[in-house]
């Protein structure tokens, strides 16, 4: 991990409502590359997500993104480094008032005074790289689960941005669609010359397509390192983690009294 | 268990709430203000939002305003004619549609009609993070969906209240002249005579106009602030028609006590 750095994360911490989410975060994520962040529901990943792009405010810590610091920038300032950004949300949540074209066309339309031919040429090309030119007239409530998840992808390369962000790509995906979104992810990186950030639970995808892996939990980073590195950790969460162990570092059961007590407290009442 | 330290907390909290609420909705009023200039960059979402909560609200309106219109006339002739003064039965009716009926009926339709509509949509959109993509777009969401939308119902409403107003006239008419056959000439002269285009026709157009900020304000809001889950937006929708309502009425109040003292 010599290349050049895209995003430093550094000390990022991040409370909600007076409960620590992050707890001390440590990132590298080089230029070039595709991420994964990977943790149980509900550790955090899609906070720290939210906090690169600028729509949260991190209590303590640092976020720098190609040199600049996210988390003292002004809303201006975010709202310009967000045009070099594309972020993919869990369900795609495309606008369900505008047709696919209009979907991938508002950035473009937003922030640039392209002619309308020109904008049609550019929206044809993003919809062909996800393979849905076919679909330009449907409206977002007529595509399937996994179409509509690549129609926002679509949307969120328009500009060509340099960091792109996926929150949970996978979820609620078919086998079939889920290998077409993860080899869209290589291949818009790979061919946009972007760098790819993406949080996920899903690890055997993941292992086929990324460069590097994170691992959360409790807020920090356990675990990280190539796939191949990650496939023969011996680390316990790690090895809970890729092969789906109920029970391990992560426990089954939620914290309680002993299951005796809380039985035999109602044999008590009665 | 009665416990009176944890109801004065409850109370307590439910208190600094109401006040938190009420100054997070002062400053997203003050951000729609500040945000408003989008409406003349983005025309066409303001025409598109004009034709949402306007043209698709005429038909609740004007059905209403006409069947309001035909009670007036029935109710007014059934009173005017004990002092034998039904040729002023076109002054009762104008009056009352212009100073009250028109902007306060037309006002709660619009809350219940449009009003509902656009808590429930700007809810959906926060619902399925379609706001914070945008956001993330670096497209601001306030001045996108926010703006237009408060923008297109304050235009709607005093147009509708206007339609209301009239068609309610044209029922009075109907039931007053052609069924009942009260003078065609004395209803619309005495009307005429009557009604003061300042006092009584630019007053319930003032007083739609603060309908259709205070409705379109709290529909917005109510939408940007709702819960991001079903039950969320579906309460949401509700607090909007509620609030809508008591808003109109308590600000009636206080406009027709300001406006209306007797002396023309």
């Amino acid at each position: 991990m010599s290349d050049e750095i895209l995003v430093d994360i550094d000390n990022l911490q991040f409370d909600y409502g007076g409960k620590p989410v992050l707890q001390g975060v440590n990132m590298r994520i080089p230029k070039g590359k595709v991420v994964a962040i990977m943790g149980g529901s509900g550790c955090g990943k899609t906070t720290l997500l939210r906090c690169i792009g600028g729509q949260l405010r991190p209590s303590a810590g640092k976020i720098d993104v190609d040199g600049q610091v996210i988390n003292e920038m002004s809303r201006s300032q975010i709202f310009a480094m967000r045009r070099r950004m594309g972020m993919l949300f869990q369900f795609g949540a495309l606008f369900t008032d505008l047709s696919v074209f209009e979907n991938v066309a508002f950035p473009l339309r937003e922030h640039t005074r392209l002619p309308e031919a020109m904008i049609r040429d550019l929206v044809l090309m993003k919809l062909q790289a996800v393979g849905l030119r076919g679909a330009k007239d449907l409206m977002p409530n007529s595509l399937s689960g996994g179409m509509a998840r690549r129609v926002a992808l679509a949307r969120a390369i328009a500009l060509d941005p340099s960091l792109i962000m996926y929150d949970e790509p996978f979820t609620g995906l078919d086998p079939i669609s889920l290998g077409v979104i993860g080899q869209l992810i290589r291949r818009l990186n790979d061919a946009l010359g972007a760098t790819s950030i993406m949080v996920t639970h899903d690890v055997q995808e993941s292992l086929l397509i990324v460069d590097y892996i994170y691992f959360i939990s409790g807020g920090q980073v356990v675990a990280e390192g190539t796939p191949d590195e990650i496939r023969h950790s011996r680390d316990p969460f790690v090895h809970q983690f890729v092969y789906a162990e109920a029970d391990g570092p992560v426990p089954f059961h939620l914290k309680a009294p002993p299951i005796l007590d809380d039985l035999l407290q109602e044999v008590g009442r009665v | 268990m009665f416990n009176p330290l944890a109801i004065l907390r409850s109370l307590g909290s439910l208190v600094v709430n109401k006040i938190a609420r009420l100054g997070h909705a002062s400053r997203f009023s003050l951000a729609v203000l500040l945000n408003s200039g989008a409406i003349l960059r983005r025309y066409p979402l303001t025409l598109r939002e004009i034709w949402f909560s306007g043209v698709l609200s005429l038909i609740i309106i004007l059905v209403s305003g006409l069947f309001v219109g035909l009670v007036l006339g029935l109710q007014g002739y059934e009173i005017l004619q004990r002092y034998g003064s039904a040729d002023a039965l076109g002054t009762v009716v104008a009056l009352s549609l212009l100073r009250e009926l028109g902007p306060v009926v037309a006002g709660l339709l619009f809350a219940s009609r449009a009003g509902s509509a656009i808590t429930a949509e700007i809810g959906l959109m926060k619902t399925t993070e379609q706001l914070k993509a945008m956001d993330m777009m670096a497209v601001d969401p306030v001045a996108r969906v926010v703006v237009p939308r408060f923008w297109g119902g304050v235009i709607s409403m005093p147009l509708l209240a206007a339609m209301f107003s009239s068609m309610g006239i044209f029922g009075g008419w109907f039931i007053g002249v052609v069924l009942i056959g009260v003078d065609d000439g004395s209803f619309w002269a005495q009307m005429q005579d009557a009604v003061d285009f300042r006092y009584d026709v630019w007053n319930g157009f003032v007083k739609s106009f603060v309908f259709g900020v205070a409705v379109a304000l709290i529909a917005v809001f109510e939408g940007y602030d709702a819960d991001p889950t079903a039950e969320g937006v579906s309460r949401a929708i509700t607090r909007t028609v509620v609030t809508s309502a008591l808003a109109i009425l308590a600000l009636d109040f206080v406009l027709t006590s300001f406006m209306f003292r007797g002396t023309p």
